[in-house]
C-alpha cells in the first residue's frame, strides 16, 4: 500500500487491457465486465503481471438492468448519484437503468485507487473513478454493439448504441442490450476503446437528481443507527473522561435496579449500560458510580499542547518544498512581515452520533455499521475477537455525516468489546456527549511564518514552518516518509503564486492525551487559512487591494485566475459596504480543484460576527454532476463558517471541556450566509470539491473581519472579545 | 404501567417507565427508527415530531405526558397537506446530504407550513434554527420552503 496518490491527482496511467477489464458471462445470461482499478493491481507486491483482481463489476442482466458494485461510500456527497453517471454515459442508458450496490468488505479488492485502501475520503471519489469508469462503460457498449452487428451480419461501424439498445440505421433494426448479453459475453474484450467526447456528453455535465433523496425525506433511509437485528438489545457507555484514563472503581448497583437495564459491561477503561431501549440504557448510565484512576494525562491542558508546538516551531523540521534560497531572498527583503498563527482541534460533530451494532456468536460475529472504511471495520472486529477476518461479516450502511470521522474504527472495537459479553445483537450508542467528548480530533496546528517582500511590495523570500500531528502516519503509517505525508502539508506548498524562494518545514508532534484524525478538508483545513491570511497580510503590508495584489502573482497559473476574477466580480468587490461590514478573499488549488471565494462579514459593536454573504467561483475540471457540485459549496462553506465562529475542542485536567450542541456550537439557518455558487465550464479532469468550501471559508471570512475592523486574526475560531469596540 | 398512544392514526400499548423520552419509545420499543437521535437535549431537532400538530423534541418528551394526543412521525407525515408539500419540495430541490437530519427539519417545516401557509424568512428563522444540519444544506432548506409555500392547493 503506498499513498503517493492523496492529495494530488495524477491520471489512471495504465489502462491496458490484460489487468484492466474482463468480460464473462453470468449463469443467468447476463454480462459481466469486472473491473481492477489501476493503482490497486499495481501496488499489490504479491501479483504476477499475468494476474486480475477485480475491483469493481458491472453486470448486465437479460433484462437490460445495470447494477455496478463499486466501493465508495454514500455519506451526503452524492456519490450514489454521480458515479453511476459515468458508466450510464459511456453505456448510453437512462441513469434510471444503473442501480448501485454497495461493495462488501474486501481490503485487496476494493482499495480506493487515490488512498490504497478500501475507504471513501480526500475528496476522491470521482477522481478516482472519472477514467477507469467511463472506459468500462465504453468497452461493454463496445462489446454490446459488436455482438449485435455479428448477428445482423453488418459493420460494427454502421450501428450505435442508444436508449440501451443497439441501432442499425439502415435497416431499422434495434436489440435491447439484454438480448445481447450473452452474445456480448462471448466477445473478445476490444483492446482500445474509443470514449466519447466532452461535446458529446448527454448525462455528465448536466444536473442530475440525487437516487437517495426519496428515501431520505420519508424516514425509511436506513443509517447504522437504525439496523434492528432481532433480539437487539441498546447500550451505551461511559469512557474514561481522559484519554488513557481506566475504571479504578465501579458501584452498578443502582443502574442494575433500573426498569429495563440487562447487563452492566465493565471494561478496562469504559463502562456500558446493555438495556431494552436506550432510555433505560441511559438512565441506568446516569446511576452508575464510576472511579476514575485518570492515568498519565490527568492534568494535561490545551496550554500545554500549544506550547510544545509553539516550540517545535523553533527547531528544525522535514522540509516540504523549496524553491530558491528563502533566507538568503530574506536577508535582502524590503520589508519583512512575520506572524504566527494557530488552528484548533475540532471535532467531527456528525449529527448521527457514534455507534454500531454487533452480534458475537459462537463461529463469527455480525456488524451492522455506517462505515467509511469498510475493510477496516472488519478487521478491527476480528483483531478484538481473535477470528479471521472472513468470519466477520459486516453490513454497511448509510452514513449521518462522515467528514472524516468514519474513516477510523474506534467505534467498532469499542462495541465488539461490549458485545462479545453479551449473548445478544447489541447496539451500542454513544451519547452526544461521548460522542464530542471521545471524538478523534482535528489536529492543534501551530505555524511560524516570516515573508520578505521587494520595494514593490511583492513576496520575495517566504518561510514556513509549522508543527502538529500527522494523522496520515497513524492512520496509514507507509504514508508518512521522511518527516512527512502529503496530507498534512497540502494547501502549504505547490501554492498557486509564484513566489521565487519558497522554504516550507513541518515538525511532526504528536499531542498526548488526544488523539487526532482526519477532518472535513484534511490538511488543508490548517494550511489554507494560515497561507490565504498571510497573503492579506502581504496585501495590507504593500498597501494593495487583496484582489488585485493576489492576482499579480498568478502569472503562471490562469485557473487560479479566472477564479479569482470570478469570483470578484460576482462578489461585486470593491463596491461599497456600510461600517462595520467587510469583505475578504481566499484563493486555493487543493483536492486539483480550484476554489476562491469572497466572504462578506458584519461585525457588530460587542465583536459578534455575522457571515452574510459568501460567493465561492469553483473551477474543479470536468463537472459530473453540476447539483452535486453546488450542494457541496454550500455545504462545505457552512461547515467553514461553523469552523470560524464557533469550531474549538479545549481540554482541561485532561478532559474535554466541550460536551454537547450548547458548548460545541454548530451554525444554524438562522445565521447562516446566502451562497452563491459559479462553476467555470472546463474539461480538465475532474478535481474534488467535498472539501474545499471548508478551507476556503475559514480565511475568507478572517480577511473579511480585517477588511471590516483592521483587526488580524491569527487563531481561530474568532474570538469576539478582541473585535469589541471600546 | 402501559401508556396507550395514537401515533399515525394507530393505537399502541407501551409498557416502559412513565420518564422515558418518547424518541427511545419509537425508535428503540416500536422500530419507528425514521425519527432520529442526535443530543438528547433539545438542541438539534433532529427528534422532531408533531404532537397535535405541533413540532415537538421527543427526545425531551417523557411519555406519560403525551396522553390522549395524537403524534404524527416522520412516516406519515406524507399524508398531511402541508407534509406532502414539503416532501415534495424536498425532493424538487434535492435538500438532503447525508439525510440523517432530514426528518427533523421536514417536521419542523410541515409544523411551519400548517400554521402560517406563506411564511416570511423571519418565520423560517423561528421555525428553522432549532434544528441544526451539520451538512449545511440550509441555504436550500430556507428555499424548499418557499417554494413549499408557493405550490398552493
Amino acid at each position: 500500500m503506498t499513498l503517493t496518490h492523496i492529495g494530488s491527482v495524477r491520471p489512471a496511467a495504465d489502462l491496458s487491457r490484460r489487468n484492466f477489464l474482463r468480460a464473462s458471462a453470468i449463469a443467468s445470461g447476463g454480462l459481466l465486465l469486472s473491473l481492477s482499478l489501476p493503482f490497486a493491481s499495481r501496488e499489490s507486491k504479491a501479483q504476477s503481471s499475468d494476474s486480475f483482481e477485480p475491483n469493481a463489476f458491472i453486470r448486465i442482466g437479460v433484462d437490460g438492468q445495470i447494477v455496478l458494485t463499486m466501493p465508495y461510500v454514500e455519506m451526503g456527497q452524492g456519490t450514489y448519484t454521480s458515479i453511476p453517471m459515468l458508466i450510464a454515459e459511456e453505456l448510453e442508458v437512462d441513469l434510471k437503468q444503473v442501480r448501485l450496490e454497495h461493495a462488501p468488505p474486501n481490503e485487496q479488492l476494493y482499495m480506493n485507487p487515490l488512498l490504497g485502501v478500501q475507504a471513501t475520503g480526500n475528496s476522491n471519489a470521482i477522481r478516482g473513478a472519472w477514467q477507469p469508469l467511463r472506459k468500462a462503460g465504453a468497452t461493454a457498449r463496445t462489446m454490446l454493439i459488436a455482438a449485435a452487428a455479428k448477428r445482423w451480419n453488418v459493420d460494427p461501424s454502421s450501428c450505435r448504441a442508444q436508449n440501451g439498445e443497439v441501432h442499425h440505421q439502415a435497416s431499422g433494426r434495434s436489440l435491447g442490450y439484454g438480448a445481447l448479453t450473452a452474445d456480448a459475453s462471448r466477445m473478445p474484450v476490444p483492446e482500445n476503446v474509443t470514449m466519447k467526447k466532452p461535446a458529446d456528453f448527454k448525462l455528465i455535465g448536466t444536473p442530475a437528481k440525487r437516487l437517495d433523496t426519496p428515501a431520505k425525506i420519508n424516514g425509511t433511509a436506513v443509517y447504522g443507527i437504525d439496523a434492528r437485528p432481532p433480539g437487539v438489545k441498546i447500550a451505551t457507555l461511559a469512557q474514561s473522561p481522559v484519554f488513557g484514563g481506566r475504571v479504578k472503581r465501579l458501584d452498578d448497583a443502582a443502574a442494575k435496579a433500573v426498569n429495563g437495564v440487562r447487563h452492566i459491561v465493565r471494561l478496562d477503561d469504559a463502562v456500558a449500560v446493555v438495556a431494552d431501549h436506550m432510555g433505560a440504557a441511559k438512565k441506568g448510565l446516569a446511576a452508575l458510580k464510576i472511579e476514575w484512576d485518570d492515568g498519565p494525562h490527568a492534568r494535561l491542558a490545551t496550554a500545554d499542547i500549544v506550547r510544545e508546538l509553539e516550540r517545535a516551531t523553533t527547531t528544525p523540521g522535514a522540509v516540504a518544498q523549496n524553491v530558491g534560497d528563502a533566507d538568503k531572498a530574506m536577508a535582502g527583503a524590503a520589508t519583512k512581515v512575520e506572524a504566527t498563527y494557530q488552528v484548533p482541534f475540532l471535532a467531527h460533530a456528525t449529527m448521527e452520533p457514534m455507534n454500531c451494532t454487533v452480534h458475537v456468536r459462537q463461529d463469527g460475529c455480525e456488524i451492522w455499521v455506517g462505515s467509511q472504511a469498510l475493510a477496516r471495520a472488519q478487521t478491527a472486529a476480528a483483531k478484538v475477537l481473535g477470528l479471521p477476518p472472513e468470519k466477520v461479516v459486516v453490513h454497511n450502511h448509510l452514513i449521518g455525516g462522515g467528514f472524516g470521522r468514519r474513516l477510523d474504527v474506534d467505534g467498532v472495537t469499542r462495541a465488539v468489546e461490549i458485545a462479545r459479553q453479551v449473548d445478544a445483537p447489541v447496539k451500542v450508542v454513544w451519547t452526544r456527549e461521548e460522542d464530542i467528548q471521545h471524538d478523534l480530533y482535528r489536529p492543534y496546528w501551530f505555524d511560524r511564518i516570516s515573508v520578505g517582500l521587494d520595494k514593490t511590495g511583492k513576496p520575495v523570500a517566504w518561510n514556513n514552518r509549522f508543527a502538529g500531528s500527522s494523522v496520515i502516519a497513524r492512520w496509514l503509517p507507509p504514508g508518512f516518509n521522511k518527516g512527512l505525508d502529503p496530507d498534512t502539508t497540502e494547501g502549504a506548498i505547490d501554492l498557486a503564486y509564484g513566489i521565487p524562494n519558497f522554504h516550507v518545514e513541518y515538525v511532526r508532534v504528536e499531542p498526548p492525551g488526544i488523539p487526532t484524525a482526519f477532518w472535513r478538508s484534511v490538511g488543508p483545513s490548517h494550511n489554507v487559512f494560515v497561507t490565504e491570511s498571510v497573503i492579506d497580510e502581504l496585501a495590507a503590508a504593500a498597501k494593495q487591494d487583496p484582489v488585485e495584489y493576489r492576482r499579480a502573482l498568478l502569472g503562471k497559473s490562469p485557473r487560479a485566475k479566472a477564479v479569482l476574477d470570478l469570483a470578484a466580480a460576482k462578489a461585486g468587490w470593491g463596491q461599497p459596504l456600510p461600517k462595520g461590514s467587510g469583505r475578504g478573499v481566499s484563493l486555493q488549488f487543493v483536492f486539483g480543484s480550484y476554489l476562491a471565494q469572497v466572504a462578506e462579514v458584519e461585525v457588530a459593536k460587542d465583536g459578534r460576527v455575522r457571515v452574510r454573504r459568501v460567493v465561492c467561483a469553483m473551477d474543479c475540471g470536468t463537472v459530473v454532476n453540476p447539483d452535486t457540485v453546488q450542494a457541496q459549496l454550500q455545504s462545505g462553506t457552512n461547515f467553514g463558517v461553523t469552523a470560524a465562529l464557533y469550531g474549538e475542542i479545549t481540554l482541561k485536567d485532561g478532559r474535554v471541556e466541550q460536551t454537547n450542541f450548547d458548548t460545541y456550537q454548530m451554525l444554524r439557518l438562522n445565521e447562516a450566509p446566502v451562497i452563491e455558487v459559479h462553476i467555470v465550464q472546463s474539461s480538465e479532469p475532474p478535481g474534488g470539491m467535498g472539501e474545499t468550501g471548508t478551507s476556503g471559508t475559514v480565511p475568507a471570512i478572517s480577511n473579511a473581519i480585517f477588511a471590516a475592523t483592521g483587526k488580524r486574526l491569527r487563531k481561530m475560531p474568532v474570538d469576539p472579545t478582541l473585535l469589541k469596540q471600546t | 404501567m402501559a401508556f396507550q398512544l395514537t401515533i399515525n392514526g394507530d393505537r399502541h400499548s407501551i409498557d416502559v417507565d412513565g420518564d422515558t423520552p418518547f424518541l427511545w419509545v419509537l425508535r428503540d420499543v416500536l422500530g419507528m427508527t425514521g425519527t432520529k437521535f442526535g443530543c438528547g437535549m433539545a438542541l438539534c431537532g433532529a427528534c422532531t415530531v408533531h404532537i397535535n400538530g405541533e413540532a415537538v423534541r421527543s427526545c425531551i418528551t417523557s411519555i406519560d405526558s403525551i396522553g390522549d394526543s395524537k403524534v404524527t412521525t416522520i412516516e406519515a407525515i406524507g399524508k398531511t397537506p402541508a407534509g406532502q408539500k414539503i416532501q415534495e419540495a424536498w425532493l424538487d430541490r434535492d435538500v438532503p446530504q447525508c439525510g440523517y437530519c432530514q426528518s427533523g427539519q421536514i417536521m419542523s417545516a410541515s409544523a411551519l407550513l400548517a400554521s402560517k401557509s406563506n411564511p416570511t424568512d423571519a418565520d423560517i428563522d423561528d421555525a428553522m434554527s432549532g434544528n441544526i444540519c451539520r451538512c449545511g444544506t440550509y441555504v436550500r432548506i430556507r428555499e424548499a420552503i418557499k417554494q413549499a409555500a408557493q405550490s398552493g392547493g
